[in-house]
């Protein structure tokens, strides 16, 4: 293409002010990484290939389904079955030809993530699960690549700028907002939950928008902040995120902490639960080194008087574990099902780094065996 | 008086909106809106307190908002 037919082709953003001739060649210059061809990627890949960016990565490992069509409009009944990666490029080629583009029909994971990112200046996360959105996330923090991030559900959609750099600091990431993913089930997914197809429509062009202001250095990004956005009543509401120190500990600091990071286990699986007995118990409280903890409500029956321990209700356990500076956590309450969930949740938080109990069969069950060997 | 907004599936739990009397804390708060709806306990939600993201009990004023928001994985 000559300059006359490209001058053409971008005029109507080349005599914009705040935009112009050199936000057009940073465009030009850009790559750009898109994860998941779906119902937010079709908006963003659309506008970022008509504006000019001129390397455009899409990886997906869907094929195109007839159920994909009310809000993926890059697609049509023609294209059924086949990889929606390499049917948005056809169509995106012919949109723009200048355009070059990397297909990756393949699932994004722990083991591909570095290597792809590596390849782009921007990425943006596109996904439709919370496995990939994590990977996603701690891949590009891992690399210190800037993520456009974007996620839909029923008629409210996110969107935000994670992991830019400003002012030499790298802006919260989605961790800051979510330090730890959901399990399979305490979320709806799409298909389950249902979505109008403008609403990724809607969520897909702000992505796009946040992307070319990146780009082009124009404008105030999404950093720091995420946008929410109703399309029944048009409301909006953005809140503020903070980069948290903490957060980095639950990010993989390498390559190799990466690949052996499972993504796929951490939001689906359930956590494993170390449950203790009776007696276990009672030497543990001998030994007096341990957090014994009551996650029952306040003033739940019977009440505990014979050994010392503090009273945290379950729901506001993540909340308080700052008090729980023991190396050992021993959790319970009065039939052992909330302390095994208390337990999953302080597992899941700690990780490793401390041993988590959980009294099996509660403290009632707990009671009735010292009566017994009294 | 304190604001609650509900986004997303916690819309469907509390409705959009409530507002919620004689509450100083976040964790008062979180304790009156699990005793009224007791749906919420099983929800993943984080806290914002006027549009700034909390994760540990934050004192309330009598004209603070209070948002919940669930997680979003749809695309």
């Amino acid at each position: 293409m000559n300059n006359d037919q490209l001058y053409e082709r971008y005029q109507r953003q080349l005599i914009l002010k705040g935009f112009g001739a050199e936000a057009q060649q940073k465009l030009l210059s850009a790559s750009v990484l898109v994860i998941g061809a779906g119902g937010l990627g079709c908006p963003v890949l659309q506008y970022l290939v008509a504006a000019g960016v001129g390397s455009i990565g899409i990886i997906d490992d869907d094929v195109v389904d007839l159920s994909n069509l009310h809000r993926q409009v890059l697609y049509n009944v023609q294209m059924i079955g086949r990889p929606k990666a390499d049917c948005a490029v056809e169509v995106l080629q012919q949109l723009n030809p200048q355009t070059r583009f990397n297909i990756y029909n393949e699932r994004l994971t722990n083991k591909n993530a570095a290597a792809i990112l590596s390849a782009f200046d921007v990425i943006i996360d596109g996904s439709d699960n919370f496995a990939t959105c994590y990977l996603v996330n701690d891949a590009c923090v891992l690399l210190n690549k800037p993520l456009i991030y974007g996620a839909i559900s029923q008629y409210e959609g996110q969107v935000a700028v994670f992991n830019v750099l400003q002012n030499n600091e790298r802006s919260a990431n989605y961790r800051d907002l979510f330090p730890h993913p959901p399990k399979e089930g305490e979320v709806l997914n799409c298909a389950e939950a249902g979505v109008l197809g403008i609403l990724p429509g809607i969520i897909g062009t702000m992505m796009a928008n946040e992307t070319l202001k990146l780009i082009a250095g124009t404008g105030k990004l999404l950093a720091n902040r995420l946008l929410t956005y109703n399309t029944l009543n048009n409301q909006t509401y953005e809140l503020g995120i903070t980069a948290r120190a903490e957060t980095r500990s639950l990010i993989p600091a390498t390559e190799a902490a990466l690949l052996q990071t499972d993504y796929e286990w951490l939001c689906s699986s359930a956590t494993l639960v170390n449950e203790i007995d009776a007696n276990t118990f009672n030497t543990i409280i001998a030994e007096g080194t341990a957090a014994i903890v009551d996650v029952r409500e306040k003033d739940e029956q019977p009440v505990v008087t014979v050994f010392s321990h503090v009273q945290i209700p379950l729901y506001r356990l993540l909340q308080h574990t700052a008090w729980l500076t023991e190396n050992t956590i021993v959790v319970f309450c009065l039939s052992g099902k909330r302390s095994a969930q208390a337990a999953k949740q302080l597992t899941e938080l700690f990780g490793a780094s401390k041993k988590i109990y959980s009294l099996k069969g509660g403290i009632q069950q707990w009671m009735l065996e010292q009566k017994q060997t009294v | 008086m304190i604001t609650v907004l509900f986004f997303g599936k916690l819309a469907e739990v509390a409705g959009s909106s409530v507002e919620v009397q004689k509450v100083s804390s976040t964790d008062e708060l979180l304790a009156k809106l699990y005793a009224q709806y007791p749906l919420l306990a099983s929800e993943k939600f984080v806290m914002a307190v006027d549009k700034k993201i909390v994760s540990v009990n934050t004192i309330l004023s009598d004209h603070s908002t209070v948002a919940l928001l669930p997680p979003f994985s749809g695309g």
